[in-house]
């Protein structure tokens, strides 16, 4: 998969990928997930440690997403989903959050003039999260990548902009209560207002949990989620996607992360597969 | 551990390619006996260290700042949960480092089931929901004890969501609810206090189980709570439990600034 960058494959990225080939061939003797998430810690560490100008730790985050999600792609994981910018980021400084704004812009128009390469390799591009709090440049953007790829299928690419988990649960349980009123049938009073007649509200049945999952914005659930830098928190993301996932934290900044970490994911998925497929048996 | 085939993927069809097949499956199983090899030789390494530790030789770990521990919550695995000797073992180690508050969480509810045995082998804990009813969270002469399990994560968020809702339609029964539902996270804060869910975000939550994961403790109360894998229940020690703690007093979050 040879995205973005257009030029033609060298010897050694050839033998690369044929070794790669023949590790997965390895690897999908067993159960493969279907889902992998990762938070994409360590940008600003990285430049730190390695004294780059400021922006330089992104790109090179930019770069370690796009290896990562070619060996996801190669793999046969079906979803991957990408902690790419938290509500809590906001907080950042006002500069910096301008330019991973600008950054995701950046390479959201880049994608936009790849369309017929992304559509070749049937992936469907989501953003996911409160959307209404980007700017409209962007917004605009997002929404253009998702309708041109919207019926693609093979791979899935989630990405979580202003998002938090907090943030979800609270925008599932608006969304179902949208669904109930709608399932009542209630605003037909012909004026358009909303009135709710009092005896109707006996008639309301109950929210079900399956109606919250059915409203979050991330289905369905990871099977691993990868958080860099060796950090052992979730930070408000995939709470509740979470219960029977395996939550791997290498201590590699995220710049830093290579095949061997989604290797090493997959085989720790693998090695609890029974433990956590009866875990969800459970608790349906 | 148990290793079965895959369902997905590109495999080898066995039928099209037998011994293509049986050679992967080969290479396949070895490299799995090697990362249990290991595994096995790291959880030797943790064994000793934590008896170093337990024995006060590794002085780093002499001292505890066990206040930065507001909340501790320990996730056990329901199976291993029937161990309650190991599980009362485990909280007697945790109360005598002095830890204030505590939640104790498998997803069936084994735990619960046991809380009673639980309580009475505890030396100075008192249930959570009696502390809060007294009023006496913030008093530190005893440690308090919360039980939870499953139905007081996604089921519980599922019937605060009931009361947000409830609470929608009667507002809007006065003519005035144009307006489509739209709750905000303090909202649903106050929902879950309604319906007896109090209890806060655990700073720190160690696992004990087969796999790191925190099996649906919840959602709500797991924002910024640092999650620290410690192996089953059967080769707990105070030595690792030491370490997982002064490894987190040590921590900082920048909270995404």
């Amino acid at each position: 998969m040879e995205l973005y960058t257009g030029e033609r494959p060298s010897v050694f990225r050839l033998l690369g990928k044929y070794m790669r080939k023949g590790l997965y061939g390895i690897l999908t003797q067993g159960p493969i997930p279907t889902h992998l998430a990762f938070i994409l810690d360590g940008n600003r560490r990285f430049a730190k440690k390695h004294k780059l100008p400021e922006g330089g730790g992104h790109k090179a985050g930019f770069l370690a997403l796009l290896n990562v999600l070619t060996y996801c792609y190669e793999l046969g994981v079906k979803y991957a989903t990408i902690y790419a910018f938290s509500i809590d980021n906001f907080r950042r400084k006002p500069h910096e959050v301008q330019y991973v704004m600008n950054l995701m812009l950046e390479k959201i128009e880049g994608m936009i003039m790849e369309e017929s390469i992304i559509n070749a390799y049937d992936i469907c591009v989501r953003f996911v999260g409160n959307l209404k709090l980007l700017d409209e440049p962007l917004k605009t953007a997002a929404d253009k990548i998702m309708r041109a790829t919207a019926k693609n299928s093979k791979f899935v690419l989630l990405l979580a902009v202003c998002y938090t988990s907090t943030d979800e649960i609270v925008h599932a349980v608006e969304e179902s209560s949208k669904d109930k009123l709608k399932s009542n049938e209630i605003c037909n009073d012909g004026n358009g207002d909303c009135v709710i007649k009092i005896e109707e509200m006996e008639s309301y049945s109950e929210i079900k949990l399956v109606e919250l999952e059915r409203n979050t914005y991330i289905n369905p659930y990871p099977d691993v989620l990868i958080r860099t830098s060796g950090e052992t928190r979730l930070s408000n993301y995939l709470l509740w996607q979470t219960t029977n996932c395996i939550l791997y934290s290498p201590h590699a900044l995220w710049p830093e992360i290579g095949l061997r970490h989604v290797v090493w994911s997959v085989i720790n998925f693998q090695r609890h597969y029974s433990y956590l497929e009866k875990h969800k048996e459970y608790l349906k | 551990m148990d290793l079965k085939p895959g369902a997905g993927g590109q495999r080898v069809n066995r039928f099209v390619d037998p011994i293509s097949y049986h050679f992967l499956q080969f290479l396949w199983r070895t490299l799995h006996l090697l990362v249990s090899l290991w595994y096995l030789q790291v959880s030797m390494v943790q064994m000793i260290e934590g008896f170093l530790i337990s024995s006060g030789l590794v002085k780093r770990y002499g001292a505890l700042d066990i206040d930065k521990v507001r909340y501790l919550a320990i996730v056990v695995d329901s199976e291993e949960a029937y161990q309650i000797s190991k599980v009362i073992q485990l909280l007697k180690w945790v109360e005598d480092m002095g830890v204030k508050h505590l939640c104790l969480y498998d997803s069936k509810g084994v735990l619960k089931t046991n809380k009673k045995t639980i309580m009475e082998s505890l030396n100075n804990a008192m249930p959570f929901e009696e502390a809060v009813e007294k009023d006496v969270l913030l008093d530190q002469k005893q440690m308090t004890v919360e039980f939870a399990s499953s139905s007081d994560g996604k089921e519980a968020i599922t019937r605060a969501a009931n009361v947000l809702f409830m609470k929608y339609l009667k507002y809007a029964k006065t003519g005035v609810g144009k307006e489509e539902p739209c709750f905000t996270e303090d909202q649903m804060d106050e929902a879950l206090k309604a319906i007896g869910y109090k209890g806060p975000e655990p700073d720190l939550l160690l696992i004990y189980g087969p796999v790191r994961c925190h099996l649906g403790f919840s959602p709500w109360r797991l924002r910024y709570t640092e999650m620290v894998h410690m192996g089953p229940l059967r080769y707990m020690n105070l030595g690792s439990l030491k370490k997982a703690i002064h490894r987190f007093t040590t921590v900082q979050q920048n909270y995404g600034t």
